[in-house]
């Protein structure tokens, strides 16, 4: 395995998987029904002390 | 006995240090090793004065451990004052070189003194004494590991004396931000793997059933610092009983390992871990929830995302293969974007509330640590680019960004979350003054504008200075000459280090004042009580 080839993987395949992973995290952040959850653990640092 | 394993290998290990001392190849490691053994004498003998044969009293399992976090916050107050003198003092030293003394105190010794001093040691103790608050309090649970959260306190002070001293001594592997030699790193991640563990042990056995999203920025800080940590210092000692070691790249190899670590030092210590702060203490003192919690959680992707790849702009023309240049300043350009959605997250969690940036002298420093960093989220994108690089780059323009997000984000929103927590961790109705803390704010804030302001001029002065030609192409001026043009800039800015610095020093009086339980008896904040409405 030399640079050449990790080169060729990380701009290819590497880029693809990274950016279908981040374009999943943002779509599971903003699925439909998120919102009453996110504003439940929204609230989890004023429920105690 | 209370201590007794403690006891045993402390002694075992000053022990060492004293065989060190005495086998050691080169002079400075035998004066380092010295160190270490008065400094772990001094341990062992502090935990023989303290030792008793008595049962020690059960501990509740379900109260939160706050002992190391109070010393985290005694720390992080101490450790901060020394970092920013040091900076006062070799920002003078640049303006008056008289200052210089030979050999311990000159600037070369001194800078990374400072630069460790406010970043590992000030910033390193805040972020360790938080994410240590707030992972009990969002999992409810109890720090992990019994006394593991001692060791990590401990251990990480005592990596901040051997890397001080180092310093001061001459040792250093002349990376910057990544100075400490071989030995001291191999301690360091020691205890950095200690306080992956305790943090992590923490989130496992929380009751709240989801890990709330502060807990993610401190626990990507703590992965990506030890990741950061172990590859740039991979390193091969010349003696086990030396200190000097040779990195295990070369080149531009080794120019980019350095860089990919110190941008993400700047990404995951200086941002990750102190946004962890800012989504758990600005909540806390507003009392109320993030503005929106699914923005956050788009933050922290993106931040992840796009960091890592922003290290080649600090090698800007130079050997690193232009595409690698260009790959740098493209993913610091995007990374402006999830920055600002933080800044306008972490600002608009105070909408209906925006009253309190005038009756909440905390809260006023917390909005103003959020607004530099926005404004230093943008500067840096803004540097990234190739041709303005050109003429910031190895000037004082760079140094007047890294202090704005220095003292206005970092320094601020630390002393923010150690103005809320001080009363809480001990039992206080409030803090001994509230009017110091506005003190302590405008003399923060006003000595950021004049260091920044001023380095600003004085860098652009600098970069035009350098690249001006003469008709017949000769340089105009030698670098002498803009040395001398700079002397007025660097007189202001110890000025403005001055009055940060002040400031700092009204926050530990105040803190001090807090912790041994007194109240300054003073007027009311203006409009921090509803005015009475007279009968009708």
């Amino acid at each position: 395995m030399d640079y050449n080839l990790m080169r060729e993987f990380a701009d290819s395949w590497g880029l693809l998987a990274m950016a279908l992973f981040f374009v999943g995290c943002v779509a599971f952040a903003l699925r439909p029904g998120g919102r009453s959850q996110a504003d439940e653990a929204a609230r989890i640092p004023l429920k105690d002390d | 006995m209370r201590f007794g394993t403690e006891i045993v290998l402390m002694g075992f290990f000053t022990f060492l240090a004293l065989v060190a001392a005495g086998f050691g190849v080169d002079e400075p490691f035998r004066q380092h090793m010295w160190v270490l053994f008065f400094v772990l004498l001094g341990f062992v003998v502090v935990l023989l004065r303290n030792t008793s044969f008595a049962a020690s009293a059960p501990i509740d399992p379900s109260a939160y451990m706050d002992g190391p976090i109070r010393y985290g916050a005694i720390a992080t107050m101490f450790w901060g004052v020394v970092g920013m003198l040091v900076g006062v003092l070799i920002a003078l030293q640049l303006a008056y070189p008289d200052l210089n003394i030979e050999p311990w105190f000159n600037f070369g010794r001194l800078r990374p003194l400072h630069t460790s001093g406010v970043v590992f040691a000030f910033g390193g103790n805040a972020l360790i004494c938080t994410s240590m608050y707030v992972v009990q309090r969002t999992s409810r649970a109890r720090l992990f590991g019994g006394d593991l959260a001692w060791f990590v306190f401990w251990g990480y002070q005592l990596f901040i004396v051997m890397a001080a001293t180092g310093y001061l001594l001459g040792i250093t592997e002349s990376r910057e931000y990544a100075e400490p030699e071989w030995y001291v790193d191999l301690w360091l991640t020691i205890v950095w793997v200690a306080y992956l563990i305790l943090f992590l042990g923490t989130i496992l056995k929380r009751k709240e059933p989801h890990i709330y999203v502060a807990n993610w920025f401190y626990l990507s800080f703590i992965v990506t610092i030890a990741m950061l940590h172990v590859v740039n210092n991979l390193s091969m000692p010349v003696s086990l009983v030396g200190s000097k070691s040779y990195s295990a790249f070369s080149g531009v190899q080794d120019a980019l390992t350095q860089w990919w670590y110190g941008h993400n030092a700047v990404g995951f210590f200086l941002t990750a871990g102190f946004l962890g702060m800012m989504y758990y203490f600005v909540p806390k003192q507003a009392n109320r929830p993030v503005y929106s919690y699914r923005l956050s959680i788009i933050h922290f992707w993106a931040i992840i995302f796009l960091y890592i790849w922003a290290g080649p702009h600090h090698l800007h023309y130079t050997a690193l293969p232009d595409w690698a240049q260009t790959l740098g300043m493209v993913f610091s350009i995007m990374l402006w974007m999830p920055s600002w959605g933080g800044m306008i997250n972490g600002l608009m969690t105070l909408s209906g509330a925006w009253d309190k940036i005038r009756t909440d002298p905390i809260i006023r420093m917390m909005v103003m640590a959020i607004a530099f960093y926005g404004m230093s989220t943008f500067e840096g994108p803004m540097m990234s680019i190739k041709a303005v690089n050109s003429l910031s780059h190895y000037t004082d323009w760079t140094i007047g960004h890294v202090h704005s997000g220095a003292l206005g984000w970092v320094g601020m929103i630390s002393f923010g979350a150690i103005y809320y927590m001080v009363p809480k961790l001990w039992n206080r109705d409030r803090l001994y003054s509230l009017r110091l803390v506005t003190w302590h704010f405008w003399l923060a804030t006003l000595g950021i504008v004049v260091y920044a302001a001023v380095m600003w001029v004085s860098g652009v002065m600098q970069g035009l200075m350098w690249r001006e030609y003469d008709e017949q192409g000769f340089l105009v001026y030698s670098f002498a000459e803009t040395v001398a043009a700079m002397h007025p800039y660097y007189v202001m800015r110890a000025a403005g280090g001055a009055m940060y610095l002040a400031g700092a020093l009204i926050m530990a009086w105040n803190i001090t004042m807090t912790i041994l339980g007194y109240q300054r008896e003073e007027q009311l904040m203006p409009g921090s009580v509803p005015s009475l409405q007279p009968a009708e």
